[in-house]
């Protein structure tokens, strides 16, 4: 038995990371919880959140909107609806784009506009609480 | 016998078809070298999505209240056929084969006293098929405006497609696509979407869990009725992509061969204007000469 996790993290358009870890903790819906080598099988849904990659010192964070993660005997496999690397996002860049939404939200003059400004609100916010836990 | 100036004007109209299609050529290469490309990057997904499925539905066949999704309605009486084929044609018999593969099972489930209904995706498909089952199709699906294949259109796909089922408007949902398996070969295949259990057959795996038994976070139910609509996305998203590619191949294979009948053609066309030009000039200088003798 190696006492390093295969994980991957598999998006609809294409494989994002598949390799050795330490460990990864996962938001499930029910809790977040930590997946170490040797973990007992579990599969469960996935709420909106950061999942945190440990690889010896490195810590990478990538937030996760939604899907499902299956723990097998061979490795972590999480199927992501979509997936965004934290250290690629911009913290100005993001806090302007939260700023744009509440105008469009502001200025949506048809229902369908401020509920897809609304969403998107929600999403971004979301993205901003998880650059600063 | 077509004068000269008509052999030159047949020539350069086929030298610009030929330019014509090698660019198109061109312009397909390129684009199935991407298509290619998202296909392959998506199959992990699709085939992860499957065993996980494949997996939960081991535990859950067995019981009474199991999604209906994962296990249909128990009838088969209402089929849904998905016909989806490109929007552009152009590209050899790749609709064509699609769209027969679509109308054998159609007429095979005809003929066992099923009750059909189509819905095309592509504006093909529905073309071929409209002349023999006009009555049966119920929408088409145009993906002209969608320059990329994303997985939101497939979502929409699947959110109609569930709606249908949902209201009882069908039993089983068959897929029929295309296959790519390379450049030169793609197969019309047609899929079993609902129920989900149908079309695992095609994917045994199973992981080895050491004795041990899984845990579900929530209960099985729960996840399924997320993982089931998901998994008809993928399944979607994956065989448009899959289409993509295929048109691509098959289409840069097409324009292949019609730039090579037009170089053909080129050659055969400048050979007879070369010899009627010979021709000419020998008719010219006989008469010369024979004009000179007579004086």
């Amino acid at each position: 038995m190696t006492d390093k996790l295969h994980f991957s993290l598999v998006s609809p358009e294409k494989e994002l990371f598949s390799g050795e870890v330490d460990s990864v903790t996962v938001p499930g819906s029910e809790g977040d919880f930590g997946v170490y080598p040797n973990h007992m099988p579990v599969m469960t849904t996935i709420r909106p959140g950061a999942i945190s990659v440990m690889d010896g010192e490195a810590e990478r964070r990538i937030y996760i909107m939604g899907g499902f993660a299956d723990v097998t005997p061979e490795g972590l496999i999480i199927l992501a609806e979509e997936a965004i690397e934290l250290a690629d996002l911009d913290v100005k860049q993001l806090a302007q784009d939260i700023t744009d939404v509440n105008e469009d939200l502001r200025d949506a003059d048809t229902e369908e506009k401020q509920e897809a400004a609304s969403e998107r609100l929600v999403y971004l916010q979301r993205l901003q609480s998880a650059l600063n836990p | 016998m077509a004068s000269l100036k008509e052999f030159r004007n047949r020539i350069d109209s086929v030298k610009s078809t030929q330019k014509i299609t090698k660019a198109m050529q061109m312009v397909a290469a390129a684009k199935l070298r991407r298509a290619q490309e998202s296909v392959e990057n998506a199959r992990p997904y699709a085939a992860r999505m499957s065993a996980v499925v494949a997996n939960l539905s081991n535990s859950m066949t067995e019981q009474l209240d199991a999604p209906k999704l994962l296990v249909g309605t128990g009838k088969t009486e209402i089929h849904l056929v998905v016909v989806a084929s490109a929007d552009r044609g152009l590209c050899g018999g790749f609709n064509s084969a699609i769209a027969r593969r679509g109308r054998e099972m159609i007429s095979g489930l005809l003929r066992d006293g099923k009750q059909v209904k189509i819905l095309c995706i592509g504006v093909k498909a529905h073309e071929q098929l409209r002349r023999f089952y006009d009555k049966q199709i119920i929408d088409v699906i145009s993906l002209r405006e969608h320059k990329h294949i994303d997985s939101t259109i497939a979502a929409s796909i699947a959110a109609r497609i569930l709606q249908l089922f949902e209201a009882g408007e069908f039993d089983v949902c068959t897929l029929v696509f295309s296959k790519f398996i390379n450049v030169m070969s793609q197969t019309p295949t047609a899929k079993v979407l609902i129920p989900a259990t149908e079309g695992l057959s095609d994917h045994p795996e199973q992981p080895d869990l050491n004795g041990a038994c899984y845990t579900y976070e929530p209960d099985e139910e729960e996840i399924l009725q997320v993982l089931l609509p998901r998994n008809l996305t993928t399944q979607i998203f994956q065989a448009l992509l899959e289409n993509v590619a295929g048109e691509m191949g098959s289409k840069m294979t097409a324009m292949d061969n019609a730039t090579r009948n037009a170089g053909e053609m080129i050659d055969k066309l400048t050979l007879q204007y070369n010899r009627k030009r010979q021709s000419m000039i020998t008719t010219e200088l006989i008469e010369i000469i024979a004009g000179a003798e007579a004086i």
